[in-house]
């Protein structure tokens, strides 16, 4: 409890003394240590010889003596930099297409007045809801249709409009003053102008929020991947980590599993821990649509 | 949520009066053709990925393939009908309905449990949050390849240290009866730091002068949660509701990689069923017919959380 006092020094005045919330602070404590076992277990596991045997596998107390084999097992059984190629396209493809839809969708419903404004407005707002993982089974025979079965091109195409980076930029593109658009106009600046010049470059925040979550949910997609790609070459991370996983459970070689995962989340927990503010920031705005 | 402004209309002083109304209505048009055309790119694509796509659940819900290589035959309501009358599909709905409950309530509240907690900012708060949120970002097959070991019978973690204070180890994933409150476990642990970060905001909210008004008096902290923090998070509440509703019907990642739906249909969920209807049994019409009522389902769902948005806005 020593600690815990230190620790709410900085609490409201009247608030010192109770004991409730020092509680509560103590719970959430140890549940974010449970939280992180998962974590822990699949970095000791990863570093776990394996002639520790199957008994001490769930041992949390790290190996003394620690091993790189599993992670040079994993990258032998799985195609990794290919998964980790194939994530990197996706995601950079939607991302590049998004970013011109959403600027030219958001800067319309932003500063243009047009016919069906409110109705087109509630066709984007409908999409938050739908999301399209629902949508799967005609989006599939869609993707078939059009010659994208089993391509990389197949499994961004659905993603392409985003409802939700619309109203982001629109918001942002709101925010921007019209001055400084009426200053470019009577310089006759064309429309497209404008808004490579004017709006976009003043809207970068907007862009990274967007592209955070952009890239981290289609990262992390797996049922739409997996029905779309058949080759064994064009898996993303999470198909070929579904893959990898359901050959070495068999093998009972639960290092190696561990060591396969550790390569599928790291990049994405690197990139959060340099940039944390900017991810929990993104995430809060990615709710208040 | 006051999203849409309505168009201005065109202001009918100005037009000439004698103007007909269909070259009034096409001036108009042609006035809002730069916005169209800034419109097209996003909805050809909603075109096709979400309005079309809605469409053709509607058509392909009406007609049956009797062999994969037979023609299609109009059955009308036949395959709502044999979706309704399909144990599996009822048992996949009660499953749903049970994980929707069973991993939306303790999440939220976990997640409004961390964000009274960690509400101040410093280092170790900071520190508390970013463990909490490290497995929203994480792919949900990953973390289900970490719970398999979690759950593994005999040798895995839980077994490990728990299971032997037990005197029978169940097998987690293997039991019919437990292998849904298991994934569920999963779920709970990857959302819940999700949730909480929209508690962290809408905790700013709470008015720091009343807070402190309610130290003054004396108001415990039963009391200031009870009537001043809940209700002024209420809107977080019924936000984060319909997002944890929205996740419990699309994030079956989890079924795929830990269960197959397994053991007995006991982990099957409504999207699972929809995949197997259409990738393993190749029934369009059946997997139609099952995404129609999901997505009525949702739809009703929407409306109604619109609907307590737009009163509760209405009223303020």
């Amino acid at each position: 409890m020593k600690l815990i006092d230190k620790l709410y020094k900085d609490a409201p005045l009247a608030t010192r003394n109770e004991i409730t919330p020092k509680l509560g602070f103590l719970l959430t404590i140890l549940l974010a240590l449970a939280w992180l076992i998962p974590f822990l277990w699949m970095g000791v596991a990863t570093l776990r010889p394996a002639s520790d045997g199957i008994n001490l596998m769930a041992e949390l107390m790290p190996s003394l003596k620690p091993t790189l084999d599993n992670i040079k097992d994993a990258w032998e059984i799985g195609d990794f930099p290919r998964y980790f190629l194939n994530t990197t396209i996706i995601c950079t493809g939607i991302l590049l297409v998004q970013f011109v839809t959403i600027t030219l969708a958001g800067f319309a419903f932003a500063r243009l007045d047009f016919a069906g404004k409110t109705v087109i407005f509630y066709l984007f707002l409908m999409q938050l809801m739908l999301v399209p993982v629902l949508l799967i089974v005609p989006n599939l025979r869609l993707v078939a249709q059009l010659g994208l079965y089993d391509t990389l091109a197949g499994v961004m195409m659905p993603f392409f409009a985003s409802a939700f980076g619309t109203f982001l930029m629109r918001q942002a593109f709101e925010a921007i003053p019209t001055e400084l658009e009426d200053a470019a106009l009577i310089d006759g600046a064309s429309l497209i102008q404008r808004i490579r010049h004017i709006y976009i470059p003043l809207s970068i925040p907007s862009f990274s929020a967007f592209a955070i979550i952009s890239v981290t949910s289609h990262w992390n997609d797996f049922l739409w991947p997996l029905m779309v790609i058949n080759s064994p070459d064009k898996r993303p991370l999470t198909v070929g980590l579904s893959v990898f996983t359901a050959t070495a459970e068999g093998t009972q070689a639960w290092g190696t599993i561990a060591a396969g995962t550790l390569m599928v989340i790291a990049p994405l927990l690197i990139t959060f821990l340099i940039f944390q503010k900017r991810f929990i920031s993104s995430f809060v705005t990615s709710g208040i649509k | 949520m006051s999203l849409a402004e309505p168009a201005a209309l065109p202001v009918a002083a100005a037009a000439p009066p004698r103007l007909h109304i269909a070259t009034r209505f096409s001036a108009r048009l042609k006035a809002s053709l730069p916005a169209y055309l800034l419109l097209l790119p996003s909805l050809i694509f909603l075109a096709l990925f979400t309005y079309g796509a809605m469409g053709r659940v509607l058509i392909d819900a009406l007609y049956q393939r009797a062999t994969p290589k037979a023609p299609l035959r109009f059955v009308g309501l036949d395959n709502i009908a044999a979706v309704l009358a399909d144990p599996a599909f009822t048992g996949a709905v009660v499953n749903n309905l049970i994980y929707a409950v069973g991993t939306a309530v303790p999440s939220i509240g976990l997640a409004l449990l961390f964000a009274l907690a960690l509400a101040r900012t410093n280092a170790v708060t900071s520190a508390l949050r970013a463990a909490l949120f490290l497995p929203v970002l994480i792919p949900m097959v990953a973390a289900s390849a970490l719970f398999l070991f979690i759950f593994l019978p005999n040798v895995g973690l839980l077994d490990y240290y728990i299971g032997r204070l037990l005197p029978v180890l169940p097998n987690w994933l293997g039991d019919p009866d437990i292998a849904l409150y298991a994934i569920m476990i999963i779920t709970i642990w990857k959302n819940a730091g999700y949730y909480m970060l929209f508690f962290l905001a809408g905790l700013q909210a709470v008015p720091e002068d009343v807070m402190e008004a309610a130290y003054l008096d004396g108001a415990g902290p039963y009391h200031r949660l009870r009537h001043i923090i809940l209700p002024e998070l209420k809107p977080t509440f019924l936000f984060v509701t319909v997002i944890a509703t929205l996740n419990a019907v699309t994030q079956v990642d989890h079924v795929f990689v830990m269960t197959k739906g397994g053991p007995s249909n006991a982990t099957n969920l409504v999207l699972f069923y929809i995949y197997q209807q259409a990738v393993e049994h190749y029934d369009i019409g059946m997997a139609s017919a099952a995404t129609l009522l999901t997505l009525a389902a949702l739809m009703v769902l929407t409306a109604l959380s619109f609907r307590t948005m737009a009163n509760r806005e209405g009223g303020a």
